[in-house]
Formats: C-alpha cells, structure tokens, sequence
C-alpha cells in the first residue's frame, strides 16, 4: 500500500481537464437562479440524487463523476445523503408511480434555495416508458425542473457540463427558485 | 417420482417452442414438477403468466435439461408453487399482482409490485380501471418480537447514489434480528409495454430493464427471438456479442470491488477500480459506439461492425488491466482492517444458495457451480475456455473474490475473442413474421437471465417475460445479515448488488 500511495505522490494526478459550461443548459437556466441564492449558496453546489424509477444507467454515469477523471469536488459540488442539506435533486427515470410520493417527500424535505435537474431521456418525458401504467412519464410532471441533461444516460461529460452550467448561472445570479 | 423429461413427454408438447421443450400439463404433472423442486432435483428458471396459463420454466441440472411446464388456470388460479417451494413465493405475488391469476395455497398473500397506487389492476391479465385515490391499506410487514427490540427504516429513497427500495430491520442492539425487503417502488410495467411492439422497439425495451446488464438483457431477448423465429445469426455477430458481453461483466465488477472496499471505508480501492472501470466503459464507447453498449445488440446480430482501431484498443485495455489489477488484489488481501470488514460477513449457507438457485458471484461464492454459460450453454462459449470460479465459505469476502476470479476470465476470453473472432456480416434480417415461442438463458455479470417470447403472425411481440437474478438473490439476502451488525448491512448488499429495476421490471 505504502508504494501506491507514494506512486500517486509522486505522479500528476489523472484527472482530467475541466468542460466548458453546456451553451444550451446555460440558456435554460437564464432566468432560474437569483442574486439571494448566490449569496447563500456560495460557489458549492450540494446534490441529492433521487432514483424515481430509473433502470440504473443513469445512476451509473452520475457514479462515474466522483471518480478521479471526472473529479465533480473539485468543483465545490458533492453528493449528499439527506434531502436535508440538498441544494440540488438530481432526478433520474420516468417517475413510476410507486416512488412519485417518495420523489414528492423528498422534494419538501429540501430546504430552499433548491433546483432540481432531471437526468436522462426517460427523467425528460418518460423515455421509452412513457404512457406505461406504471409511470407518471418525466420529472417535470411532478416537480418544477430547473434543468434537463440528456441522453440515454447522458455521459459523464454531459452530466458535468450541465451542472457546471447550473454552478456559472447560480455565480452570475439571475432568475429565481426560491 | 417422475422425472422433468418424463413430465414432459407425458404433456402435450407445445411444437412452436424452441429449443427447449414446452408442454401443458395437468394438475397431477403439476403437483409433481412442484415436488421435483422441493427436492431440488430441478432448480426454479422462472414462474410467469401468461393470458390465463401459469409458465413454469424448469432446469434438471444433473441431466443438463431445461424446460417449461405450463397450467390452463380454470377460474383463474392454479396451485400454488411457493406453497413448497419458498424460492417461488415473490415470483407468484408479482404474478398474481400482474396477471390475477390466483397461486391457491400461497403462504404470503400480500401484494408485491402493486403498491395499490396504479390507474389499474391486474395490467397483464384481465386489466380494470381503477380510481387513482382509492383509499389504500397500509402493508403490514412482518412482524419481530422480543425484548428491547428496535426498528430501522430504511428507503426508499437510500442516502446513497442508488436504486430505490425499502429495507425494515428489526435490531437487538448492533444485531440484526430480521430484515424484510420491500420492493417494486422502480415497477415501471415494462412487459405491458413490451407487448404489441416491433422487435426493434421491443430489443431498446429490453436493454432497459436493468442499466448495468443491458448487454445481457438485450442478448436474452434477441436470443429468445431469434430461437422462435427461428432465425440465423451472423458467426461474427455471435462473437461480437460475446465481446460486448465480457465488456459489461469487467466493468461491472470493477465498479463493485470497489464499491464493496468503499463500504468498508477503504477508498483507495475504490479510486483505483473506478479507474479500471471507466477504462472498460471508454474502450467500449470507442469500439461500440455507447459507453454501456446499449442498443448494440439487436435481432438478428449487432448494430456495427468493429471500428479498424477496435482490436489494438481492447488489447491495450486487457494488458493496461492485467499490469494494474495485481496490485489492486494484493493491497485487498494484504488489508488486514479491510479482511477484518469482509471475512466471515454476510455468510450465505449453501444450502440456500442451491435451494434458490442463486446465480451468479452470490451462488458461486456458496458452492453453487451454475454458469449459463456452461450450461445450458450458448456460442461461442462452447469454442472458448474459461473456469468457473467457486468458493465455499459465502461470505462478503468470497462474493469479492469471485468477482476478482471472473474479472481474470473475462480478460481471457476478451482475448480469444480478438483472436477467433471470424469475418462476415454483423446482421441479418429476421425471417418472415409467424406465431411462435422462444427461450434463452445469458449469464449476465449478475447471474442468469432468463427470456421467454411469444410472438404474434403480424411479427410483432405478443408476450415477452424477462426474469432477473435478483429474483432468486434478494430473498437470500435477508437470511444472509441475520446476526450481523446494522452497520455491515452496506457492505452485505453491496456484495450481493442484487438489480432493483430488473427485479421490479
């Protein structure tokens, strides 16, 4: 172990070179974060993830940004384990119907300022599960959603340069969520 | 006692139906396939309705011989399964929650994937518009008494990056007494949805059941159409698929060695083998066109060919694995405080292990030596060499280390890949549409997969039932943290890393 440890010491690190903020997220959120979430929020970004019935692609592609080539801390954005010290939920899947509560719950236990980003095609209208039984179809018929990455899932990169283009908005301080 | 062949031979023998045998069978054939279960001369492959025919599929594995046995429910039941044979039990109250077909003399009779909370009851069967407001009874769990006993709730939504599902322990200090799971909150009806659709549309269905075994999903299914239709695939297209298959297993299992190190707060490994995995899944984008190579297999072959750079590429991945993992396996077995979390955890007996048929690490980790690989086997495996990792002990450790074993297969085989791998067309077109039933058993990196279709004269899916793993490993998990502290509960169902999505489906 010592001489892993001392390899990572003395090599760069591997990760890699932050992506540009995503043009088309940034035009989304024009309007959705304000001057008083700034002040409170600072430059750190807290992220709930909320799996409301996703087949757990996205969940994976979102893992992958903790690991060290994407590195999402150095950003100042972590994931959190309570809705409670959430700035941000991170909605994947199609919203079935039996966690639509559990997605609403955890949506009131968040403390504003607060901005949910739906990820994935299916968190966008359902994907390939929309008009099921099952499935309320997208994030956004249950809750007011701030952002939307997509792609099924959405690469790493993706999911980083929307949510960098979320952290450049809530810097430059314009709309409101609160 | 009659023999799986013999029940077989004695029904009406379903001719549409490939490869394996598929025969309906009358209450006393019925009653009798249920007692080659209960003393396990036949492992449960799967329980599925189906209009109003129960589908038992069936594997005698000292003959090597898989097969489906199938009940015309009168009234709408059939007697139940899961009355002898526990492994049945969650596979019936989804089925009876799906298809109202009443499994007569079911020990639980709680609903399982219907919270009480969809636009309608029964979506397979007899389907009936429901109030979405109807008032709904609480789901009693079951019950632990005892002095100074406590409850933990936990779930759905878990503090981790994770699937959706509720976990209640019952604990004596430290100790757990008794876990119930309580799952289906991700059911998002995708056999409703798969019925009706072109194969194409129907494949993307598929690979969506489970994100981290589309790979295995979507060869299940085409497999399982190809078989009714009886169509011919591509030789190139066969190894492709392998290839892809072998992909999604190292990445899969780098993602959870390091994970299960994680839980036992031992990041390093972590770091290290989310790197190994993300190295997989890059090689895979760069050679397959998708980073979890969705959508690449479909009916008939693989959607592309190989790029010209693919074969150097996958080389470099193998050798940069095979110069970096080593290291990795000795700093987990060199880590006493890790050993200390892993070793004697989570112990399942290989008893339950071979009475549910567990497939997979969790079933290789207890002595269980079931590959569907191997058997009923598929190509090329035939063509290929590979061991089949075992180990006895069951616990947290072993699940580990049979990761660490299959990891080193996989690397292997992804080499006699590149080396075998025959040129030619990557995709046919399917023959012409008819009626007819197919099956196919994958090994997915999870364990064994199963898929049934039935196709319509228009070529279109008229029934497709896809059985997960976890089917039969989420039940086991819960006798497994017995006597554990609440503490390793991370670590226990990390090592299992059962499917919540391909469970619910």
């Amino acid at each position: 172990m010592r001489r892993m440890i001392f390899k990572s010491l003395v090599h760069g690190p591997l990760t890699e070179a932050a992506p540009a903020a995503d043009a088309a997220a940034l035009a989304e959120l024009a309007a959705q974060v304000n001057a008083a979430a700034r002040r409170r929020l600072g430059r750190t970004l807290s992220i709930r993830e909320v799996d409301a019935g996703s087949c757990n692609g996205c969940e994976l592609e979102i893992h992958a940004l903790n690991n060290v080539l994407y590195d999402l801390e150095r950003f100042g954005m972590r994931f959190v384990a309570s809705p409670r010290h959430a700035d941000v939920l991170l909605v994947t899947g199609p919203v079935t119907i039996n966690m639509r509560e559990a997605l609403e719950r955890t949506y009131q236990a968040t403390p504003h300022p607060k901005w949910v980003v739906a990820v994935g095609d299916c968190g966008r209208d359902g994907g390939v599960f929309a008009g099921s039984y099952a499935c309320v179809g997208g994030v956004s018929a249950v809750l007011p959603v701030d952002l939307h990455i997509a792609g099924c899932p959405p690469a790493p990169l993706a999911l980083l340069k929307g949510l960098l283009a979320l952290l450049e908005n809530a810097e430059r301080g314009a709309g409101a969520a609160v | 006692m009659k023999t799986l062949r013999e029940l077989i031979d004695e029904g009406q023998t379903i001719a549409a139906h490939r490869p394996w045998p598929r025969a309906l069978v009358g209450e006393e054939a019925w009653l009798q396939a249920i007692g080659l279960l209960q003393e396990q001369t036949c492992t449960l492959l799967g329980l599925w309705g189906d209009n109003a025919t129960v589908h038992l599929a069936l594997l005698d594995e000292a003959r090597k011989e898989p097969a489906l046995l199938s009940y015309e429910c009168e009234d709408d039941s059939y007697p139940s399964v899961g009355r002898l044979h526990a492994p049945a039990i969650r596979l019936e109250r989804a089925l009876r929650d799906l298809s109202g077909l009443d499994p007569e003399g079911l020990p639980d009779t709680r609903a399982w994937l219907d919270h009480g909370k969809w636009p309608v009851l029964r979506p397979l069967g007899k389907t009936e518009r429901v109030a979405a407001t109807r008032k709904r009874k609480p789901y009693p769990l079951l019950s632990a008494e005892g002095e100074s006993l406590h409850q933990i709730p936990v779930g759905p939504v878990h503090a981790g990056i994770i699937e959706p599902g509720h976990f209640r322990f019952t604990a004596s200090g430290e100790t757990v007494v008794r876990l119930e799971e309580r799952l289906g909150y991700v059911h998002k009806g995708t056999e409703s949805l798969l019925a009706g659709q072109a194969p194409e549309r129907a494949a993307m269905l598929a690979g969506r059941v489970s994100g981290d075994s589309t790979v295995a999903y979507a060869l299940a299914f085409a497999r399982a159409l190809e078989a009714a239709l009886g169509a011919e695939v591509p030789a190139r297209a066969v190894w492709l698929r392998a290839l892809m298959a072998e992909l999604e297993r190292l990445a899969n299992h780098f993602g959870d060695i390091g994970a299960i190190c994680n839980d036992a707060a031992f990041a390093m490994l972590h770091a290290h083998c989310g790197l190994l995995r993300e190295q997989v899944l890059r090689a895979a984008a760069a050679c397959f066109g998708h980073r979890l190579m969705m959508d690449c297999i479909v009916p008939g072959g693989v959607r592309a060919d190989l790029p010209g750079d693919a074969r150097r590429r996958l080389a470099d991945l193998v050798a940069q694995v095979r110069k970096y993992f080593p290291e990795l396996i000795e700093l987990y077995d060199n880590t006493a405080s890790l050993q200390d979390r892993t070793v004697g955890t989570g112990v399942l007996s290989a008893k339950l292990a071979r009475q549910f048929g567990c497939g997979g690490y969790v079933g290789r980790a207890s002595g269980r030596a079931f590959d569907a690989r191997r058997m009923p086997g598929y190509a090329p495996y035939d063509r290929l060499q590979f061991e089949l990792p075992l180990r006895e002990e069951g616990d947290v450790d072993a699940r580990v280390w049979i990761r660490i074993r299959e990891v080193e297969q996989s690397l292997a085989l992804v080499e006699q890949i590149l080396l075998a791998l025959p040129d030619g067309p990557v995709a046919r077109p399917l023959p012409a549409a008819n009626a007819a039933e197919g099956v196919a058993l994958i090994e997915g990196f999870r364990g064994d997969i199963l898929a049934w279709v039935r196709t319509g004269a228009d070529g279109r899916i008229a029934r497709c039932h896809l059985r997960d793993p976890s089917w039969f490993q989420w039940p086991v998990l819960e006798a497994a943290i017995e006597g554990n502290i609440v503490a390793d509960f991370p670590l226990c169902n990390k090592s299992f890393n059962c499917s919540y999505s391909g469970h619910d489906l």
